[in-house]
């Protein structure tokens, strides 16, 4: 396939804006290739769109659509075309997830989240969902043996622990939620910061969150650990977050990428002693960002109107249950995690919603590296994915985001820096947020760019960057990026106008860690007391089964790939 | 040939770790399952009911035929009809499950799972309040108090008790049994009952008033309520509360004697709000006690196939879901339902009589290994290898957690998904207009 004439955006390859051919041979980007043309003339021509944090398979979800039938008849879509019909809005069904991404030029999204008992499951969505490349990032943060061999100040051991999960839920990276709060919810209590011990356990978030970036390090892990921090969604939280930062600064990347990814910044950017005084801290944890190479953020900007949280993190929903006099599942699982459902709905009039909305905005805004900063809704929890173009709108226009204030409460303007700010993010820089960066950030190097070896997935919008001036025209920015010209999926056009043409079964990453045998003969003995005396079942059904994945990609990492 | 942690294909404890032998001659052992998990196991044999050779009826009698003649009829039946009802699912694995959600938008069916005669209501309630439950293991680990409602887990879950709930023992419980408080809620004194610290008989239909009362002592509203509450003391109610409050980590398991006494759904909405107030005090979780293995396993598939967990309607080409409207019993209430497939279940035996009389009149396919009441209605009978010992695949426990089934031994017959697949491709290669 040759896409011809296309004005691209290719920021890891340094292309901005050159009128150029891709060409994709054998599902990858090549030199040259034959087989049918695409005109690309006039029209933006992208990375396929790559999101790093998502919720789309799994328990959560289910949980989410199971309380809400509400929300299933919002999203409705008869069977058509090759399509499978479609429900749901903030929780669509698993085909419509596919489709929907297809259609805005997604090709690969990661779900944020599995625990590793549960694994099967997510598994099964992620199969369910046509189209996209995924994978799943594992919990550890809560876990009994991660906790125990943090306070045995066991790293290989620990190690060889984070090795095992991956490769027993198939996972692809570590995923930390609140830690140590999954495990205090489970007599219903919770730790307060990063130097509260897990009750019971006698090791302290920091502890935890520290030895597990260690670990992943020494694995060599493609992806960095991926942290939701403690206190999440709290006024005042902004501290916490520095302080988190702050105690990761000695740990060395084992591979050219951050050493930590926060998730869903927007939610820890808190100032305030309560939600009467709350404020944006964006501009501290921004300037903290441009002083730092550490670490990576994505936005977790709200949009107004409904969402369903979905989280590990249990008493944080738990007390969104109860603020907001919403219905709350809670699922706990044994030794390993907690985790909360809670739908909402976030308004214009709440002052308190409208101080998050520009909380988003601002990191995105403040932050002077695009690379350091990946455009996400924390899809559902601050809105649904579909919803990405409007934010992308919001970046490049200034007029946009004053066309938004002026509908949000004047408290605004005395509670963040919103509207001073004038910055308008180019192209090259809404590529780098949505494709590069994610990409780079999970360590998947065929993806987010289109240099050749890259994967054939490319993404053609019906708007002429060097025509249109996003700040003035926003809505036409919001509409292009709503529905892709063409979406190409290794090599195969799989959306067209908004229309499935093609149904590819996706592959699914999962990280292969090697340990030495030593490090796992001293976790099995461990292990194997934890499903005799505390599992439900039998350690030889934990592990997902090979026949729970069809198009596996297994990437290699371990201690011997870190020597 | 022994083979280890098998998975038990019966109820919803699914316990993982039964030790079966295998000869010649098929399994002959089941070690660990209870009564009712080893009859399921060792029940494969041709003398245990199973169907042989697919079957049709023909003048009244039902005839063998060949598989794929069976496919065929099923598909002409399933196409010629405009309401057609997918009906059962409760024991079979999910890979069955998602075929059959593909037959259902195939040919525009209504499908439904026996969760509507069960837990269905317990479905309606979660879509109210949301349901704050857990992995059975947390039960296991944490739990000192036990609270069984309108649930007799001693003669319906065998092992329930022992391996996650009353007597089983974990990080936090050392003690088992000793170290817990049990209490049983029932309308009559159960097997269950008789074990537990505590029974509190009810009259029948009552609960609602019964936990509509816990919840207002909860709340510290005590004195709104008179001295009886449908005959049971308030000071009886005042003490549960007291030590539902005290407990650590409590844990409620209801039955359908909640789901289907009087109230239903508002029972099952009331003991989950109860569930989430008491989590203001302390740590509670609540859980259906599901029956059939797999009962869970067709909810979640449901709904991530098409967003909702039991009684869709495909017929329009969209998934359009309405309890009360679109349940197979309705449907066929209604006189609405003009063709049906039953598969892993038997609605003669467990609907209503003039439901199952509406079921008589219209044509029927049966996909099971056993011959039941439902083969006498039927008009398409295809014998199927029984999943969970001829047939893996995954199950998903009553508290979430999915598993995979094994194969124990071969089977001889074609599995559900297999036959699901044939009777949708035979139903696509008929022309729409037929
Ligand atoms: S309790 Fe249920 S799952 Fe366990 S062995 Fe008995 S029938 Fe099988
Ligand atoms: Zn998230």
């Amino acid at each position: 396939m040759i896409i011809k004439g296309g004005v691209v955006y290719d920021p890891a390859n340094g292309v901005l804006g050159e009128e150029m051919d891709i060409c994709i041979d054998a599902g990858a980007v090549a030199e040259a290739a034959g087989g049918p043309t695409i005109d690309a003339r006039g029209m933006l021509v992208l990375p396929g769109g790559v999101d790093a944090h998502s919720h789309i398979a799994g328990p959560k979800l289910n949980a989410g659509r199971i309380m809400r039938p509400d929300d299933g008849r919002i999203g409705t879509e008869p069977r058509r075309g090759l399509c499978r019909p479609c429900t749901g809005y903030t929780v669509p069904n698993s085909s419509a997830i596919g489709y929907r991404y297809a259609r805005m030029g997604y090709t690969t999204v990661f779900e944020a989240a599995t625990p590793i008992i549960e694994s099967r499951h997510t598994h099964e969505e992620l199969e369910a969902i046509p189209i996209l490349d995924k994978g799943a990032l594992t919990l550890f943060g809560s876990n009994w043996t991660v906790m125990e061999c943090v306070g045995e100040k066991d790293l290989p051991k620990l190690s060889a622990y984070v090795a095992w999960g991956l490769r027993a839920s198939r996972g692809y990276g570590v995923k930390i939620v609140n830690p140590g709060g999954g495990e205090a919810w489970g007599f219903g209590s919770n730790v307060k910061g990063l130097h509260d011990p897990v009750p019971e356990f006698n090791v302290t978030p920091a502890e935890i969150i520290h030895e597990l970036a260690r670990a992943n390090e020494r694995l060599c892990l493609p992806h960095s650990i991926h942290l939701h921090f403690n206190n999440l969604g709290k006024p005042g939280n902004y501290s916490t977050a520095i302080e988190t930062l702050d105690l990761l600064k000695d740990i060395v990347p084992s591979r050219d990428r951050q050493a930590v990814h926060v998730t869903h910044m927007q939610f820890s950017a808190y100032g305030g002693t309560g939600w009467r005084d709350f404020e944006s801290k964006a501009p501290e944890i921004a300037d903290y960002y441009n002083k730092n190479d550490h670490a990576t953020m994505d936005m977790g900007q709200i949009i107004f109107g409904s969402a369903t949280t979905m989280t590990a993190d249990g008493p944080l929903e738990y007390a969104n249950a109860r603020l907001l006099h919403q219905k709350w599942s809670n699922h706990d699982i044994e030794l390993e995690e907690s985790s909360g459902v809670v739908p909402l709905v976030y308004i214009r009039g709440s002052p308190v919603n409208a101080v998050q909305w520009a909380i988003g905005l601002e990191l995105a805004l403040l932050t002077e590296d695009p690379w350091k900063v990946l455009l996400t809704t924390d899809n559902p929890n601050g809105g649904p994915f579909v919803k990405y173009p409007e934010v992308i709108a919001l970046l490049m226009s200034h007029k946009r985001r004053e066309e938004e204030m002026a509908k949000l409460p004047e408290l605004l303007s005395k509670r963040s820096v919103i509207g001073s700010i004038e910055r308008e993010l180019g192209w090259g820089e809404i590529a780098v947020m949505t494709r590069a960066a994610p990409a780079h950030v999970l360590g998947l190097k065929e993806k987010g760019h289109l240099g050749v070896g890259a994967d054939g997935d490319v993404s053609i919008y019906e708007i002429d960057p060097r025509e249109v001036d996003p700040g003035s025209d926003p809505a036409l920015v919001e509409r292009a990026f709503t529905q892709a010209k063409y979406t190409i999926k290794a090599g195969e056009v799989v959306s067209r106008d908004g229309e499935i043409a093609g149904i590819p079964q996706g592959r699914t990453f999962w990280t292969d860690a090697n340990v030495p045998e030593e490090d796992m003969a001293r976790l099995m003995a461990s292990l194997k007391e934890k499903f005799e005396k505390y599992y439900s079942i039998q350690m030889s059904n934990y592990m997902v089964q090979e026949a729970y994945l069809s198009r596996p990609v297994a990437v290699r990492a371990g201690v011997e790939v870190a020597q | 040939m022994i083979q280890e942690d098998v998975v038990c294909s019966f109820c919803g404890c699914l316990c993982d770790d039964i030790r079966v032998e295998t000869n010649d001659e098929g399994i002959v052992k089941a070690k660990g399952a209870c009564r009712l998990g080893s009859s399921k196991i060792l029940g494969h044999g041709p003398g245990h009911g199973r169907i042989s050779k697919p079957m049709i009826r023909q003048d009244g009698e039902l005839v063998e035929v060949e598989y794929q003649v069976a496919y065929d009829r099923a598909a002409r039946i399933l196409k010629a009809a405009k309401r057609p009802l997918l009906y059962g699912w409760a024991s079979t694995v999910c890979e069955a499950h998602e075929e059959g959600v593909l037959l259902a938008e195939e040919v525009g069916a209504v499908i439904d799972s026996t969760a509507t005669v069960c837990h269905g209501p317990s479905v309606i309630g979660v879509e109210e309040k949301g349901l704050a439950g857990a992995t059975l293991g947390q039960v296991k680990n944490r739990a000192d108090l036990i609270l069984f409602w309108g649930c007799n887990p001693a003669e319906a879950h065998p092992r329930h008790m022992r391996r996650y709930s009353s007597n089983s023992t974990g990080r936090f419980t050392p003690e088992g049994r000793k170290g817990r408080t049990v209490i049983v809620i029932d309308v009559r004194e159960t097997r269950t009952a008789r074990l537990a610290d505590r029974f509190i008989r009810i009259d029948p239909g009552t609960d609602y008033q019964v936990i509509s009362a816990l919840r207002l002592i909860l709340a510290g509203k005590a004195e709104i309520l008179g001295d009886e509450v449908c005959g049971i003391s308030k000071g009886k109610l005042v003490d549960l509360v007291d030590i539902l409050k005290k407990a650590r980590f409590g844990a409620i398991f209801f039955g359908l004697g909640l789901t289907h006494s009087r109230g239903r759904y508002k029972n099952i909405d009331c003991a989950l709000s109860l569930t989430a107030e008491l989590n203001a005090h302390t740590k509670f979780m609540i859980m259906p006690m599901r029956g059939h293995y797999n009962v869970a396993g067709i909810g979640q598939v449901m709904a991530w196939e098409g967003g909702y967990p039991m009684s869709v309607d495909y017929s329009r080409g969209a998934p359009y879901f309405n309890p009360g409207e679109t349940a197979a019993c309705d449907l066929l209430a209604r006189r609405e339902a003009d063709a049906a497939l039953i598969i892993a279940a038997d609605p003669a035996s467990n609907f209503p009589r003039s439901i199952v009389e509406a079921l008589a009149e219209i044509p029927v396919i049966q996909i099971d290994p056993y011959e039941n009441p439902t083969t006498l209605l039927a008009d398409v009978v295809i014998p199927c290898a029984i999943a969970g010992v001829e047939v893996e695949g995954t199950a998903y426990r009553m508290d979430g957690l999915p598993l995979r089934m094994r194969k124990v031994i071969e089977p001889v017959h074609p599995s559900d998904e297999e036959i699901l697949k044939e009777i949708r491709e035979s139903a696509r290669r008929l022309p729409d207009d037929h």
